[in-house]
């Protein structure tokens, strides 16, 4: 915990990298959604954009596809008035063999400031940021089955922005729990904001091996599981799942499992419905559900925007304080803003 | 670093007779430069709880700016850690706006909510609207009312208390650039 905590912090406490919210305490998570919050203002201003990375380079550092994660990204950095540039590593030197390594360094001598890095192997986050460049802010995009950081928090954005504060809720994440980088995520988040009653809802084949010791329950009948609920999460079924006979079959999973109206009545009558996106309609949920007035499948969308230019506004703000100091760590706050 | 009753400043002492006064000059400015129907934006946080009480007075809409994003220091002092959401529940387009501040200092604060501003739109004017002015320009930035302007000594700063009751007093730092 301490050593994920102190890969993600300055000496002085402040962010410079965002790989997980695992070891990041409740004021530190509470200030990226309060950052966040004021983001999501800049949305509906007729410019779009603040100043804020002006003159700082951003890499968005695919290995793996994402359509969603990397326009949001693409968008907040635009946003944040960076230079963005995207690569795609498939298209790039790495299918000339060129190692990573060496084509992280060569975008680090171009001066780059921050790292948004999509990798299939867990951990491929934490590792350029602990032995690569570490004087690059990293921020983690999604790696393995590991972590999502962003997603994870742009949902805890959601939960508080409809349902306020953490500790009277009751939250259900259902579906595909072992596959799932954002679970993890998403109960460490649950956690720290001061969630108690957090239920995960599937059948035992997705289910990973003691995921009570988190302090979580467990559930596969699906009723009891959102009975009560004032957030369900449904997480994507990933098809090829069921081809490695996880499951039955679709339609199967979607009978015991599918979020219909009918089932969403067991949650509270005034609970919100959440997905990560992108939906499998009529697998993991229905779509009078997914378009009905509980869903916030879309504002998730415009707050993931808000809370990825939050995470990166503040990882650069950290790494330039670092390569700043000695400046005294209070300063900061006591300097005067007239 | 610490507040202190400065004797040289009798008049901070009597903070509600500033505002009054600046209401007063408030109202000759709406007059004089003939403004119809403007609109009144508080600067975070001081400048929010004096533009309340102008737009009161005024029975005019009020917003409220958060400059974090669009300060000029963010290479050197980084994100500001409390930063709360700007607002403004109108169309700046072609409105005159009263930009509220406590105190108007190096001028930086409002060169950043102006560009903030126009981020919104194109207003038709911006009229600068503080309770104090302090002799330490940094930018060619000048207040439209103003109900008083001192000059302090290097390490002073002024500071607006509130919201109840509003309290200026000078700070003294040994930090302070």
């Amino acid at each position: 915990m301490s050593n994920l905590a102190n890969l993600q912090l300055t000496k002085d406490g402040e962010l410079r990298h965002f790989l997980t919210p695992e070891g990041l305490d409740r004021l530190m998570l509470e200030r990226i959604l309060d950052t966040a919050d004021s983001f999501v203002v800049v949305g509906n201003q007729e410019v779009k954009k603040v100043p804020l990375l002006r003159g700082r380079t951003v890499v968005n550092l695919f290995f793996e596809n994402s359509t969603r994660t990397r326009s949001t990204f693409e968008l907040a950095a635009k946003r944040l008035s960076a230079d963005v540039l995207t690569l795609d590593i498939n298209t790039s030197a790495t299918s000339k063999g060129e190692s990573l390594l060496d084509t992280l360094q060569n975008l680090r001598s171009m001066h780059s400031d921050m790292f948004v890095i999509r990798h299939s192997d867990s951990g491929a986050a934490h590792f350029i940021a602990s032995q690569v460049t570490p004087d690059v802010a990293i921020i983690n995009a999604g790696d393995g089955r590991h972590a999502h950081p962003t997603q994870a928090m742009l949902d805890m954005l959601t939960i508080r922005r409809h349902k306020g504060n953490f500790e009277p809720l009751t939250v259900a994440i259902v579906g595909d729990i072992l596959h799932s980088r954002v679970a993890r995520d998403q109960i460490h988040a649950l956690k720290t904001l001061g969630c108690t009653d957090i239920r995960l809802v599937g059948p035992n084949t997705l289910m990973p091996y003691a995921i009570e010791s988190m302090g979580v329950t467990t559930h596969n009948d699906m009723d009891t599981g959102i009975d009560g609920a004032d957030v369900v999460i449904m997480l994507r079924l990933q098809t090829e799942r069921m081809a490695c006979a996880f499951l039955p079959s679709a339609g199967e999973y979607f009978r015991l499992y599918g979020l219909t109206t009918a089932r969403l009545a067991q949650a509270k009558p005034d609970a919100i419905v959440m997905h990560p996106g992108p939906i499998n309609r009529g697998i993991e949920i229905e779509s009078a559900v997914a378009d009905g007035s509980q869903s916030m499948i879309l504002n998730q969308v415009g707050y993931g925007i808000a809370l990825r230019m939050a995470v990166m506004s503040m990882a650069m703000s950290g790494q330039m304080q670092q390569r700043q100091s000695p400046i005294p760590p209070n300063n900061v706050t006591k300097e005067p803003r007239l | 670093m610490g507040a202190t009753e400065h004797p040289n400043h009798p008049q901070l002492a009597d903070t509600p007779a500033l505002i009054s006064h600046l209401l007063n000059q408030v109202d000759h400015l709406i007059t004089d430069l003939s403004l119809v129907e403007p609109l009144v934006i508080g600067i975070h946080t001081g400048g929010v709880w004096l533009a309340k009480t102008i737009a009161e007075h005024l029975s005019a809409p009020l917003g409220q700016l958060d400059i974090a994003f669009y300060r000029d220091d963010f290479s050197h002092n980084g994100l500001h850690p409390q930063v709360s959401p700007s607002s403004l529940p109108f169309d700046i387009n072609n409105r005159h706006l009263l930009l509220v501040d406590d105190v108007l200092m190096s001028g930086r604060t409002v060169r950043a909510a102006m560009n903030e501003l126009f981020d919104f739109g194109r207003p038709a004017s911006i009229k600068l609207v503080t309770l104090c002015s302090v002799n330490q320009r940094e930018l060619p930035i000048q207040a439209d009312a103003c109900a008083l302007s001192l000059s302090l000594k290097p390490g002073q700063y002024l500071q607006l208390n509130g919201p109840e009751p509003l309290k200026l007093s000078i700070i003294e730092s040994a930090n302070h650039e």
